[in-house]
């Protein structure tokens, strides 16, 4: 088994290593030991400021800094960012379109027990739906880094979606390239495709393989910018296999599943199962317990992908 | 200051005050009320105390000014025009479809605006940011707020005052627009933010009050902001919601109503006459 590593730890990490950049600001709502943006503040003091528990005002703050020609990353839980900060996020952020950059940790259920006040199911939905803003909900370690790089060198507002469970690395640092708004095929198939982004990448790769012992061969797509989406890459899929499965750690409604079947019911409608958190609050547990009371599993994946197999008409 | 120059600012704040109902007028739509109370403050803040250059809107040395009580754009936008930063006649597309004065502030359509604000609360918060990268990058620009004394009620307000405070943005000046009224009427009524100096005391600001209508003593309290290190300021303006438009004088229905044609008439008149006296002086 690969390393494991949170994404959350592979933010703080990316933030100490590309921010000798001065115009790199990190600003944090009391919870920089937990969103790691700690590991920013122990390099770099006079440019971290801690703005207490206070997301909103964090968040106008930003933009009040941005407009001066920083590029500000504001980090506290997905909860609280994309929940309690949402309309400072839209009128103060994205409206005029400034450079902050919102880490948000802690997304989904995979928080564990801090319960559901905590698991924020619904930030992709909230986020996607405002105009100018770049969401990215990396899969891995490696994939953090290079998002949070592509997050300093895009101009505009991004959202990044992180989580506090350890995952494992799926990416080899040598060969690993991020482009925004490009999904990656991470490993080829023609029975059924299952397009997943988050913790639930990993987690789809498995279902690959418990697929391919009952014969039937899977394609695995890592949909890491999930706005703008990959609108290619989908159709691709789409029209080589048929059937699509989504599988994310976030409500159906209004995420990524909701994201490709607006890809497809628009360019080539195919059948579509989504696996993700059927409409319900989260509740306090293991985190890998959590993900199997809500069928968050490889298993899961499995399961859906041969109901879509069942589903599939022949074009 | 000059007796000519003061009568120099009072004159601009006639004009300003004139395009306020023109614009609002053109619209039939907009916020006359606020706007006309915040007048004289943004008169004395762009023709006298900022440092910003009509020609350079985006000069990153500049003064920065935010209106956190964005719907009194018309007030804004007029100063601007009058300053340099895009022509006069543009006013009159205010609020229309084709026209780039949209009904809030947006920093990226209008050449002067240093924040897009519209929600309040957000404004006050994005001003401390700006303060903040001044003293992170050692400039010496200050910035500039104006909140209304009902958005107060607003809990972001607190917020971002305690941030100022925390992070000593003495380059920070806000003045608290205090005409008493909002749209359901009185501010104490509605919600009182009262006792509003003592809070600032306790939020560890720096207060200071002043007339919001007398350009002078405006320029005074700036004049003492300035000189007050280790703290922000806020300069309690007293003021008069729709000042200088006669029936427009303290009435809260003036808050976002326009004048009809005989009502946009007869403020001009009023305007035009305090322009007289003021020119023979």
């Amino acid at each position: 088994m690969a390393d494991k590593i949170a994404t959350r730890e592979a933010y703080g990490n990316a933030l100490a290593e590309y921010g000798s950049d001065t115009k790199i600001v990190v600003f944090d709502a009391d919870l920089s030991k937990s969103t790691k943006t700690d590991n920013f503040r122990k390099k770099y003091p006079e440019r971290f400021f801690n703005m207490g528990i206070a997301e909103g005002n964090m968040m106008a703050t930003a933009a009040g800094m941005a407009s001066c020609g920083k590029i500000v990353f504001a980090s506290t839980f997905a909860m609280f960012a994309a929940g309690r900060a949402f309309e400072q996020i839209r009128n103060s952020i994205c409206y005029p379109k400034l450079n902050v950059k919102i880490g948000a940790t802690h997304a989904g259920l995979s928080v564990g027990e801090d319960g559901a006040s905590h698991q924020a199911i619904e930030d992709i939905a909230i986020m996607r739906a405002i105009p100018n803003m770049t969401v990215i909900s990396p899969a891995d370690a490696v994939e953090t880094r290079y998002a949070v790089k592509a997050a300093i060198e895009h101009e505009g507002p991004v959202y990044l979606r992180l989580g506090r469970l350890s995952v494992p690395v799926i990416y080899d640092e040598s060969n690993y390239k991020y482009e925004l708004g490009k999904g990656i095929t991470l490993s080829d198939g023609n029975d059924v495709t299952i397009i997943s982004t988050g913790l639930m990448v990993h987690a789809a790769l498995e279902a690959k393989a418990l697929l391919r012992e009952e014969g039937i061969n899977a394609r695995v797509i890592d949909i890491h910018t999930i706005k703008p989406i990959d609108g290619d890459i989908i159709v691709k899929a789409a029209r080589e296999t048929g059937v699509i499965v989504t599988a994310e750690e976030h409500n159906v409604i209004g995420g990524l599943g909701s994201a490709v079947a607006e890809v497809l019911s628009e360019n080539y409608p195919v059948p579509l199962i989504r696996v993700g958190v059927k409409d319900k609050f989260g509740k306090s547990g293991k985190p890998d317990i959590l993900l199997q009371m809500y069928g968050l599993t490889a298993t899961d994946i499995a399961k859906e992908a041969k109901n879509a197999l069942k589903k599939k008409v022949e074009k | 200051m000059k007796k000519a120059e003061i009568k120099d600012l009072k004159k601009y704040a006639v004009k300003i005050r004139k395009h306020i109902i023109d614009e609002v007028y053109s619209a039939a739509s907009g916020h006359p009320g606020g706007s006309l109370s915040c007048t004289d403050i943004l008169t004395a803040l762009y023709f006298t105390e900022m440092r910003v250059d009509p020609k350079r809107p985006v000069w990153e040395d500049r003064d920065r000014f935010v209106l956190s009580k964005g719907h009194c754009s018309p007030a804004l936008y007029a100063v601007l025009a009058e300053r340099g930063f895009f022509p006069k006649e543009d006013l009159l597309t205010f609020r229309k479809a084709d026209s780039y004065l949209e009904g809030h502030p947006s920093m990226k359509n209008v050449p002067g605006v240093d924040m897009s604000t519209g929600s309040l609360g957000q404004g006050i918060s994005a001003a401390v940011g700006m303060a903040m990268a001044g003293k992170l990058d050692k400039k010496d620009y200050r910035v500039y707020a104006i909140v209304g004394d009902g958005e107060l009620q607003e809990g972001e307000v607190w917020e971002a005052f305690m941030a100022a405070a925390h992070y000593k943005l003495d380059n920070l000046t806000v003045f608290l627009d205090y005409n008493g009224l909002q749209i359901d009427g009185n501010i104490c009524d509605v919600m009182s933010p009262e006792p509003v100096a003592d809070k600032f005391s306790a939020f560890c600001w720096n207060v200071l009050k002043t007339d919001g209508h007398n350009i002078e003593k405006i320029i005074e309290s700036i004049g003492q902001a300035k000189d007050f290190k280790g703290r922000p300021t806020i300069i309690i303006a007293k003021t008069i919601k729709g000042k200088g438009v006669s029936y427009m004088e303290n009435q809260a229905g003036w808050h976002g109503s326009a004048p009809n044609k005989e009502q946009r008439d007869q403020a001009m008149a009023e305007l035009d006459k305090v322009l007289a006296e003021l020119e023979v002086e």
